[in-house]
């Protein structure tokens, strides 16, 4: 069957619709919903088992990919190959962890005519946990102090800084709160084990947990910016159902954000309003968040606003947005067969 | 005493609070009061009215209503 002429051909990882899940479906969502056009939806996994590779109808074709950490020539010489079967037009990365290989190879994949919109190098270093204090510091943005330690002996200070409750965070991912000494030492050696050193020890903030979907166009410019409040969290803290809000004080920590770093591309603010309405940016992920369809739904695609601008067409910004707007997530037994299954496993691809 | 402007209420008690995304339900008498405050009733017509409407003596009336109001500041519903 002859392709149409105007197809455009998009790749995009984060297909583990899982209970943690990547934001690679809703992602697709989006697009199908909002470009309009003939679309083939190319999944790059890395897992045999993430769900996406196995939904045919939002996933038209899917390829392993080597992990994050075997580095950014493998993945280059994988992305060659299956450029050269499918012709990619553009590439949505949505894990943190592979972003930075995405950014590094952005402008090799480029040369190929392949389009990316991601933040640089720079700005995504900056909002890292490591460095989110001192980012939030550089910007005039409201952040919790936090101290990186590489030893236990390091704990009394950060007990004598920020007093107990301490969040002990692990460099790439986890938290847990410790109450008292012996919790924060168990903490630390607990979550050195999986994610090793540094440790990120934060002062507590308690409130009410935000979530903010934005999307910058790299020049200072929010394109959309759809703040959410969790209704229902998962025992992993992920959002099972959730709420847009309006604020105008959640738009304007998220605007003023976007200005003070000209972030480019997907991101998620993680806030927390505190009793006296204060608006702590406790996270900052470099990546659309896995609820970003309720975006789309609430009246400003980002996906698809993002896919527009990534090639080259105009993208205004929005302004409205449906305010009261609830996604409720839900889980679903999808039926395959084995022969997938050993497609995917043996071939790398289905 | 008012209702802050961009709090939805409707006809049938539902409250809900577009900045904290928090909802409630509202009993028939909560659901008057709050619709004639959000017209910008005085406090005291709304009571007037209550009394007209409800089989209550003023002394309960002014009881519940501060426990009402009350309510409604703890839930960050009115201006301040």
């Amino acid at each position: 069957m002859k392709k149409p002429d105007d197809l455009l051909t998009i790749a995009v990882t984060g297909l583990n619709a899982i209970d943690s899940p990547g934001p690679g479906i809703a992602v697709i969502r989006g697009l199908r919903e909002g470009l309009k056009r003939p679309l083939r939806i190319i999944g790059l996994s890395y897992e045999t088992l993430e769900p996406g590779i196995y939904m045919h109808d939002v996933v038209d074709k899917t390829y392993q990919v080597p992990y994050p950490a075997a580095g950014s020539e493998s993945l280059l010489k994988r992305l060659i190959y299956i450029h050269e079967k499918e012709n990619l037009q553009l590439i949505i990365p949505n894990f943190d962890a592979e972003l930075h290989n995405f950014i590094k190879l952005a402008p090799v994949l480029k040369e190929m005519g392949i389009e990316t919109y991601l933040p640089t190098q720079e700005q995504f270093d900056a909002r890292d946990k490591v460095n989110l204090f001192r980012f939030g510091k550089k910007h005039g943005l409201l952040v919790p102090n936090d101290k990186i330690i590489s030893s236990t002996t390091e704990l009394s200070a950060c007990e004598e800084a920020f007093g107990f409750p301490l969040v002990i965070k692990g460099k790439f991912y986890d938290a847990i709160i410790a109450y008292a000494m012996e919790q924060a030492q168990k903490a630390f050696y607990k979550i050195t084990a999986k994610w090793g050193l540094p440790i990120i020890v934060q002062e507590f903030i308690t409130g009410t947990e935000i979530n903010i979907a934005v999307l910058g166009d790299g020049k200072g410019n929010a394109v959309s910016i759809i703040p959410m409040r969790k209704l229902y969290i998962t025992d992993k803290g992920k959002a099972w159902a959730g709420i847009t809000l309006a604020d105008d004080a959640l738009l304007k920590v998220a605007d003023d954000f976007v200005k003070a770093t000209n972030w480019k591309g997907g991101c998620e603010l993680e806030i927390m309003r505190t009793a006296k309405d204060e608006l702590y940016i406790m996270e900052i992920n470099p990546r659309f968040p896995a609820w970003i369809y309720l975006t789309a739904a609430a009246g400003q695609n980002q996906p698809a606003a993002l896919a527009k601008m990534a090639l080259g067409e105009s993208q205004p910004v929005y302004t409205e947005y449906e305010v009261g707007k609830i996604f409720v997530r839900y889980s679903w037994d999808h039926i395959t067969d084995i022969k997938e299954f050993h497609q995917v496993s043996g071939m790398g691809e289905l | 005493m008012y209702l802050k402007k961009n709090i939805a209420t409707s006809e049938s008690g539902f409250i809900f609070n577009p900045s904290t995304g928090d909802s409630y339900a509202a009993n028939q008498a909560a659901t008057d009061i709050l619709q004639l405050l959000k017209q910008g009733t005085d406090p005291s017509d709304v009571k007037k009215q209550l009394l007209e409407k409800y089989q209550v003596d003023s002394l309960r009336l002014e009881q519940d209503w501060d426990d009402f109001i009350n309510q409604l500041k703890q839930a960050n519903l009115l201006e301040s």
